[in-house]
């Protein structure tokens, strides 16, 4: 046992040295190697960590959400709509939903405005809103309205946790009163539907019978919901497929390169390896370790930089992408989500097509015969 | 030729590599027992979208259609006139609901 | 008692090929230990072909050869009329080769862009021996053969001398009983060839085998080459030994 360790060491020890023969090239290799395995897993970590906090957040929205459609455009919902479906068999509750979409000039920001029993002239704002506008309890926020260009004067009574910025970070939470006032908005109308379903399992059927009896209502189910989280934040899709296609193919890449530039320098290495001793299987766990010190650190490096950089700093890197042209970007600091899956996934992508890649193309060579150092 | 003990490479690597692991592992292990009061520690925001029955989160403030996604529908995308530039990359990343059955949309 | 014996040895390449040629042709030879032995003859003879025969680097179409005096790991008790290498397994031929041959190539053959010391070691990497042992013998060889404050450079830096002594201390890192030398001087002016021949003195004293291929007067005509057999065409023509 301690020969085989001690055989093993000392060949670890000569494909150091032979990696260290081109130090600049393979330096650069592991660099590379390791910032691709640090993008594809900052990726991994980022968004199953967004998809666990969508489903944890979202997981009490509402049943059903009811919109109307004109010509294709959302529009509003007359308020008999409630009062008729609020009569169907199965709900239990159906609350008109007063929100919509405030652009603050000012800022350039556009804030989300929705509504709750509050006291008329008086807001909660998201921290989101706070940090744009650089207002806090107490202060008084100026908004432009619909109605005559007179501006609403609101006075801000809590600003919301920095805990609560994914869910909430650009709210502006208002009375009935001030969103119509603000908005000029119909009175016997509202922006959409929120039901609560006695039997979940019911929901279907009731959005069927909904859609017969109003066809230009849209009813959206709170697992439809739900699902678009999923597929936004699903690495086998969108987005992230397009970036592990491209991590594939560099690796490809990196993997063609070493197996088809067995150099004939290389080659003759390994006939001289082959005369003073060496066995094939010597030469091959030589060329094995060659692949793995590269790929296996890369994979290390690249992953624990992964980590810290989207769990301890919240993924500085994507807030440009994710941020887009949007002025009010959430600050938000993720909790950790680690799939094993995922990560034997990248492994097996990253590790072993470059390990083996080295090895393969080696065969025919350390096959050689040990006589044939002596005849070139 | 007496040198006194020299490191050698090898060794260096294994350490490091030993390092690695346990790095790995840690990070690993301590995502692990944060993951399990993910509930807790996300139970203030839960709270908030329960009482206000919030449908998204706050990810991109850029455009009606990927500001609140789970609302959107097929035509979401389309802006009003023909020389609306579509948001990039959240445009990109932001789908509408799909619905599970077949409706009349 | 003889080390190395060799029986109708043939040594054929292509076999059932156009191109088929024998290469060694029905010789019989018995190398002894503890001497000098050239094999003469210009190229093309089948004096490399049989040192690889010999150096169990390849293996013999038809004959036999039996080597006695080795060590072996796999070898319960020595057997006194030696081990016919010919019928063995490849990892017991590749075992025998590693403990009892030590390689000197006419080319050198040492691996550019590693060091020295590196070089002289790479033979006894495989085979599972504490480094800190061959790491201790390595460096008395270098001493040895007065290369010792070249250890760390790389083989590009040194002269054609000192590369031949860092090949034939490469050649004697596992410690082997039998060292074969194929053209040793070929790339060799008059001085490092007779230096040569000095190391080879040393060697004969501390009680190794030496078999050396060569057509430079200086090597057999030295007074250290004890046998000089004469192949031509892959059969001895003269297998006399020194007066």
């Amino acid at each position: 046992m301690n020969r085989s360790i001690e055989r093993h060491k000392n060949i670890l020890e000569f494909s150091l040295s032979s990696l260290l023969r081109r130090k600049t090239k393979n330096l650069s290799l592991l660099a590379i190697y390791t910032l691709i395995v640090f993008a594809i897993a900052s990726l991994l970590f980022f968004l199953s960590a967004m998809k666990r906090e969508a489903s944890l957040i979202l997981k009490d929205a509402p049943d059903m959400v009811v919109q109307r459609m004109v010509a294709g455009r959302q529009d509003l919902v007359p308020l008999s709509y409630a009062k008729e479906i609020a009569l169907f068999r199965g709900v239990r509750d159906v609350k008109p939903r007063l929100w919509g979409y405030y652009y603050d000039a000012p800022s350039g920001g556009n804030l989300t405005v929705i509504t709750a029993d509050k006291a008329p002239g008086t807001i909660t704002i998201g921290s989101g809103v706070s940090r744009l506008r650089s207002a806090t309890v107490g202060d008084v926020i100026i908004l432009q309205s619909y109605d005559n260009q007179v501006p609403l004067m609101l006075e801000i009574k809590e600003v919301l946790p920095f805990e609560s910025e994914l869910a909430a970070a650009d709210l502006v939470i208002m009375s009935d009163i001030d969103f119509r006032k603000l908005f000029k908005f119909p009175k016997d109308h509202a922006t959409d539907l929120a039901l609560t379903v006695a039997n979940s399992r019911e929901l279907s059927t009731l959005a069927e019978k909904i859609a017969d009896k109003y066809p230009d209502a849209r009813p959206i189910l709170k697992s439809e919901m739900l699902r678009t989280y999923d597929s936004i934040f699903d690495w086998r899709g969108g987005m992230m497929l397009v970036m592990m296609i491209a991590a594939v193919l560099s690796f490809i890449i990196f993997a063609w390169d070493r197996a088809t530039g067995l150099s004939a320098e290389e080659r003759k290495e390994i006939g001289i390896l082959k005369s003073i001793g060496w066995e094939t299987s010597d030469v091959l766990l030589l060329k094995f370790w060659e692949g793995a010190v590269i790929s296996l650190s890369a994979f290390f490096f690249g992953v624990i930089a992964a980590y810290l950089h989207v769990f301890s700093l919240s993924a500085p890197l994507f807030q440009p992408v994710l941020k887009g042209w949007s002025v009010l970007y959430p600050e938000f600091k993720l909790v950790p989500a680690v799939d094993a899956y995922q990560l034997g996934v990248l492994f097996f992508l990253t590790v072993a097509p470059y390990t083996f890649a080295t090895i393969i193309p080696c065969w025919r060579a350390a096959t050689i015969d040990p006589d044939a150092a002596m005849r070139s | 030729m007496s040198k006194p003990f020299r490191i050698r490479k090898s060794t260096v690597f294994l350490v490091l590599t030993i390092i690695n692991v346990m790095a790995f592992s840690l990070l690993m292990l301590h995502g692990r027992s944060v993951q399990a009061r993910a509930g807790q520690l996300l139970a203030p925001s839960s709270k908030l979208a329960k009482e206000l029955q919030l449908t998204d989160l706050c990810l991109f403030t850029e455009a009606r259609y990927t500001r609140h996604p789970a609302m959107g529908d097929v035509h979401a995308a389309f802006q009003d006139h023909p020389m609306a530039l579509e948001h990039f990359p959240s445009g990109s990343l932001v789908p509408a609901p799909s619905p599970l059955k077949r409706r009349h949309e | 008692m003889n080390m190395i014996s060799l029986t109708n040895i043939t040594k054929s390449f292509h076999v059932g090929k156009a191109s088929q040629f024998v290469a060694v042709n029905d010789v019989s030879l018995d190398i002894e230990p503890g001497k000098v032995t050239i094999l003469k003859g210009p190229s093309g003879s089948g004096k490399t072909t049989l040192m690889t025969l010999i150096g169990c680097m390849a293996r013999p179409t038809s004959g036999r050869i039996v080597l006695s005096g080795m060590r072996a790991t796999w070898m319960t008790s020595e057997d006194p009329s030696g081990v016919e290498i010919t019928s063995l397994p490849e990892r017991f031929l590749n075992d025998i080769r590693r403990r009892t041959f030590g390689f000197v190539f006419q080319q050198f053959n040492l691996l550019k862009g590693i060091s020295v010391l590196e070089n002289v070691m790479l033979p006894a990497y495989p085979t599972g021996e504490d480094h800190r042992e061959f790491a201790k013998r390595a460096g008395m060889l270098l001493e040895q053969f007065s290369i010792a404050r070249h250890a760390k450079s790389p083989v590009e830096w040194l002269s054609g001398g000192e590369l031949q002594r860092v090949a034939i201390a490469r050649a004697l890192i596992n410690d082997p009983s039998v060292i074969i030398a194929d053209e040793p001087t070929a790339h060799l002016d008059t001085a490092l060839s007779r230096e040569f021949m000095t190391i080879v003195g040393t060697l004969k004293q501390a009680g190794k085998t030496i078999l050396i291929a060569s057509h430079d007067p200086i090597v057999f005509d030295s007074p250290l080459a004890d046998r000089v057999v004469e192949m031509r065409d892959g059969v001895i023509t003269s297998s006399g030994s020194k007066p």
